[in-house]
Parts: C-alpha cells; sequence; structure tokens
C-alpha cells in the first residue's frame, strides 16, 4: 500500500484557481473511483489537498479530473502545479499542515478544526480506512503537542486580536470592562466586535453625529453617551478607542492627568487608531496608563509573528519525531521507499513519485 | 540535595519537581528536627532551608489556586540559590553546647520563618508584575510576555501573600519579646520598622492610594530589608554563642 498526498496550496496557487477546486463539493467517493484505496478531501480557502492510501500508482492528472471535471481542459499544465508527497514526506506534510507550519499565518490553529472536519467526513462516507486512520490521528496528536511544546500559536497576529490579548493581560477578565468608542467609524468596528466576542458588555458609543454611532452599536451593542461628555466618562471606563477624524489630539497629558488622581489603583487602556493620532503619546507616561497607537499594535503583532517564526525549527524537530515513528508503525522507508529496497511495503513494488 | 529545574513546560511536571523537592526539604528539616530535638533553627544554614522550604511550601498553595504555574519558573531558581548559598557557604557550626529548649524561641523562629516564605514570594510576583508591566508600557513584548498571568491575577496573588505573611510576622514579632533572649536593640527597631513598612503597603492598598506597580516595587524591598534583618540576627546571635 502506498500513502501519498495531492494537492494545491496558497504557496503556488492562486486564490481563482484554489477556488474553482474548492467551489466543486467532491465526494470522497467519488476519488475512490480513481483507483484509491482510502482518500480523503481537505479543502480550505488556502489549500485542496486529496490524503490517499492506493495500491498502484495513481497519476496527479487523475486525482485532478476527479476533484474538478472539465477544469483540465479549461487551463491545461494547471495538474502539473500539483504538488506530490509519498509515504513518510506525504506524512510530514500532513503534520506541518495540522500544525500550522505551512498555512498563510504561521501557528494559525483553525487548519486543525478544518482538517478534523475533513477526516470526520471521510470517516462517515467510509473512505477513510486503517491507514489514513493512523495517519490523521497521529497528525492531530503531533499538531497537539507542537501547539502545547512550542511557542507557535502564541501571540496575537491582526491588530484586534492584539488590542483584545493586551486587554485581557491588562484586566484579566474582560466581563467587568466598561468600554469607550470614541468616534464610531468603520476602523474601531472590528477592535469593538472583538472586545464583545470576548466578554465585554458595557460599551459607551461617543460620536459627534450619531447616526454613525447608532450603526456602531446595532454591529456591537452598547449605548450612546454625548460626544461632549467624553473626558468626564474618562473616569469611569476601563477600555478607550479612539478612532475620531480630528487633525488634532484630542487627549492630552494635561487634560488626563487630574482624571487619573480618582483611579490610582485602576489601569486605563486606550486604544488609538486614528491617523493622525488622536491621543498624545506623552499619556503613556502616566502611571497606569497603558497607550497603543495603530503602530504599536501593528508592530506588536509583527513581533509575535516573529516570535512563531522563531519556533519554526522546534516544531520540525517534533514533526521529525512522529514522522519516523508513523513510518515505523506502519512499516514503511522514512522518505522514499526506492531508498529501502529490502523493506517492501506489505508486498507492493516500491512506487515512482511523479513529483 | 535536590535538583531543581527552571523548565518552562510543562506545568504539571514542574509543579511535581517542586513538590519532590518540598519532601526532600521536610524530610530532612524533621530529621534535623529529631537530632537537636527542637525546631531545627539554629544556625544560618537552617535558617536557609527553612526559608526555602517556606518559600516551596507557599509556592504550592498560592501557584495552583491562582494558576500561577509559571511562578515555579521564578520560584525554583530562588529556593535553588538559597540551598546552594547554604549548602557551599559554612554557615553550618556546630553548637558547642545543647541549647536548652525554649519554645517560645522555638515559636517565634518559626512563625517568622513562614512569614519569610510568603515575603519572599510576594516579592517574587512583585518582579513578575514589574516585569510584565515594564512590556507592556514600552510596547516591547518579549516570548516571556505570553507565559506570564495578566496582571490582576498577579496583584490579586501579591495582595494574598502580603496579608498572610503580615499575620505570620506579626505574630512571630510579638512572641519574640517573650523568648526571654537578649534583644539587641538595632534588630529590635529593623524588625518593627520592616513590620511598619508591610503594615503602610498593606493599608496603602486597602484605601486605593497605591498603584500596583508601586505595591509590586515596594514587595521586592519590604523583602530586602527582611533579609537585611535575618543576616543581622543571625550575625549577631553567633556573635554573642560562645
Amino acid at each position: 500500500m502506498n500513502l501519498f498526498c495531492v494537492g494545491l496550496s496558497h504557496h503556488r496557487t492562486s486564490v481563482e484557481t484554489l477556488e474553482q477546486y474548492a467551489g466543486r463539493s467532491v465526494e470522497d467517493s467519488g476519488l475512490r473511483a480513481c483507483g484509491c484505496a482510502e482518500a480523503l478531501l481537505l479543502a480550505t480557502c488556502n489549500r485542496v489537498e486529496v490524503y490517499a492510501a492506493a495500491e498502484t500508482v495513481v497519476p496527479n492528472e487523475k486525482i485532478a479530473r476527479c476533484l474538478a471535471p472539465g477544469i483540465e481542459r479549461a487551463a491545461p499544465g494547471e495538474a502539473h502545479s500539483f504538488y506530490r508527497f509519498e509515504n513518510g514526506e506525504c506524512a510530514r506534510h500532513l503534520f506541518r499542515v495540522a500544525s500550522g507550519l505551512d498555512s498563510m499565518v504561521i501557528g494559525e490553529t483553525e487548519i486543525l478544526g478544518q482538517a478534523k472536519k475533513a477526516y470526520a467526513a471521510a470517516q462517515k462516507s467510509g473512505t477513510a480506512g486503517r491507514y489514513l486512520h493512523r495517519l490523521f490521528q497521529r497528525a492531530f496528536r503531533v499538531a497537539k503537542q507542537v501547539r502545547t511544546h512550542t511557542d507557535i500559536t502564541r501571540g496575537a497576529v491582526s491588530v484586534s486580536s492584539v488590542a483584545v490579548d493586551l486587554a485581557e493581560k491588562i484586566f484579566g477578565n474582560l466581563a467587568g470592562c466598561k468600554v469607550l468608542v470614541l468616534g464610531a467609524g468603520e476602523a474601531s468596528e472590528r477592535t469593538v466586535s472583538a472586545l464583545v466576542a470576548h466578554g465585554v458588555t458595557d460599551l459607551r458609543v461617543a460620536n459627534r453625529s450619531t447616526e454613525r454611532a447608532e450603526k456602531l452599536i446595532r454591529v456591537a451593542g452598547g449605548r450612546a453617551v454625548a460626544f461632549d461628555d467624553w473626558l468626564d466618562q474618562c473616569r469611569a471606563i476601563d477600555i478607550l478607542i479612539s478612532s475620531t477624524a480630528s487633525d488634532r489630539p484630542l487627549l492630552t497629558r494635561e487634560k488626563l492627568a487630574p482624571l487619573l488622581r480618582a483611579r490610582v489603583d485602576r489601569p486605563l487602556f486606550i486604544i488609538d487608531i486614528a491617523v493622525p493620532r488622536d491621543v498624545d503619546p506623552a499619556v503613556n507616561e502616566l502611571e497606569g496608563v497603558y497607550l497603543y497607537d495603530i503602530d504599536d499594535l501593528r508592530s506588536v503583532a509583527e513581533q509575535s509573528l516573529a516570535l512563531r517564526r522563531g519556533q519554526i525549527a522546534a516544531a520540525e524537530e517534533i514533526i521529525d519525531g512522529h514522522v519516523a515513528k508513523f513510518c515505523e508503525s506502519i512499516g514503511m522507508g522514512l522518505s522514499d521507499v526506492r531508498d529501502q529496497p529490502e523493506h517492501p511495503p506489505l508486498g507492493e513494488e516500491p512506487l515512482q513519485a511523479s513529483r | 540535595m535536590e535538583l531543581r529545574g527552571g523548565v518552562f513546560r510543562p506545568a504539571r511536571f514542574n509543579f511535581l519537581v517542586i513538590g519532590l523537592g518540598f519532601v526532600f526539604q521536610t524530610a530532612f528539616l524533621s530529621v534535623r528536627g529529631r537530632a537537636l530535638g527542637r525546631c531545627p533553627l539554629t544556625n544560618l544554614f537552617e535558617v536557609f532551608i527553612f526559608v526555602a522550604w517556606s518559600i516551596a511550601l507557599f509556592y504550592m498553595l498560592v501557584g495552583p489556586a491562582y494558576r500561577l504555574s509559571l511562578m515555579g519558573a521564578f520560584t525554583a531558581p530562588v529556593v535553588f540559590l538559597l540551598q546552594t548559598f547554604a549548602l557551599v557557604a559554612p554557615i553550618d557550626q556546630q553548637h558547642r553546647f545543647k541549647l536548652p529548649p525554649n519554645r517560645w524561641l522555638e515559636f517565634h523562629a518559626s512563625f517568622s520563618t513562614l512569614a519569610y516564605g510568603a515575603f519572599a514570594l510576594a516579592c517574587i510576583a512583585g518582579v513578575m508584575y514589574l516585569v510584565q508591566e515594564r512590556q507592556l508600557k514600552t510596547h516591547h513584548l518579549h516570548s516571556l510576555f505570553y507565559h506570564l498571568p495578566p496582571l490582576p491575577d498577579l496583584f490579586g496573588a501579591i495582595t494574598r501573600l502580603l496579608w498572610w505573611g503580615f499575620a505570620l510576622y506579626t505574630v512571630g514579632l510579638v512572641s519574640g519579646f517573650f523568648t526571654g533572649e537578649p534583644l539587641p536593640w538595632p534588630q529590635v527597631v529593623w524588625a518593627i520598622a520592616v513590620w511598619v513598612l508591610y503594615g503602610l503597603i498593606l493599608q496603602g492598598r486597602h484605601w486605593h492610594r497605591l498603584a500596583p506597580r508601586r505595591v509590586a516595587a515596594l514587595c521586592i524591598i519590604g523583602f530586602s530589608a527582611a533579609l537585611g534583618l535575618l543576616w543581622g540576627i543571625t550575625f549577631t546571635a553567633q556573635m554573642h554563642s560562645p
């Protein structure tokens, strides 16, 4: 038996092409007709991959035809951009995919859920047999181990998730936090929604035009407060999100300092996503005030991405160990069966990799 | 005596290692105690081991309650250093005569040492607080940042440890006057100053007058003062002993 993976991913293929393949809902059982004993389709917006076990060689073209009949004629040569991994390399590839190493945003965890779903679907339709079962069970274990033993999934990598992460560091539980949104532009909407999704219930929106404020309230909840009262609100709130179109700073050190005397032991987290900035950078020097402007948030996101990249080697090491164990457990050579003729896989002739 | 790893993960393993170390410490202290026929706090060596034991004890009480498992990574090196110093430095001196049993002295010494454990851990939590606060303020988040518990959790742990330490220290301080031993005035003043300092921290915290960052910094200052006192006491005690 030969275990292999044929697929397309965001690395070399355009989104349009991926959509063409992923858009058509191919039944796993359809792949069986191509000559695969076991088959599983993993289709996300960034990749379309077929994991299969077969007694004979199933060429890439055949898989491509199975995936999307008719496409080959429309775009000849498309099948050549399919990559192919066999046996040990196939296992390595899946382990890397499941751990988020092959994702567009390194370390994202959504792919693991998608892989689990794909596996469940294949199990339901009966196309996943004992080879794919072992392969995927181990892949889920590897992904879990990589996640707990490295920092690859740590840190937020988008502006809104960085804001939520920092807020949770400063306040612990966000459920009791009072949030004031100053300037209800579209820029603040995503951050506000992310905070609400993490438990914020007390949301106040101050905007010059009530229409905009109401629009945000419809999306995220909360209540409108008079725009002129915003500074007074700073006595009570925990988080301030500012994104007005003002061309000079609205909040200065001089304005904020007297308000802080009443709240010595309560921190104030200010998220300034306006360009130009609404809050004077000197405000950050005040005790208990944590000011992040849009550049700061972006730089934190980049720092976490760099941190994740630094964890790749450690993750690969974990994966290496599992690839070796997996190959041992199903009795095949490590990378390429051709290199180890003394261990023919289950009585089958070694197969050519058509990569 | 024992091996303590400052490993980050897995937290459960880390906790187990500290727990195992704690068992060894307890065994050592009980063997010593039986040999001496009294609480093993007769010289600086024993005091250091006792403080290390007390830190490990409070870590195990506080760590799981606040899910501050990372605290182990900060606590283990402190305990390790204390014990290494105790083992290497020539401070395990035998008393030439068997000390007469003094129940008040034992009571005073053991309560004070437990208080030191709580204060030491508050100091460690204070360091963790300041490290994280600094990173939040300067916008430079290192890998460690993502392992530290949220600021309010740390601060809650600090407050609770300070109350425990303060209560135990008060008992230790008051019982010190009943020991019947000579009371050198500089040490008494120093001891009361430490008590007042911790009392002020707790009052400032209670009245919401102190910013959490200041409380964290004061925990470090307070513990340094307390360590100075400990050294002063045992130093003069050894000078006085024949």
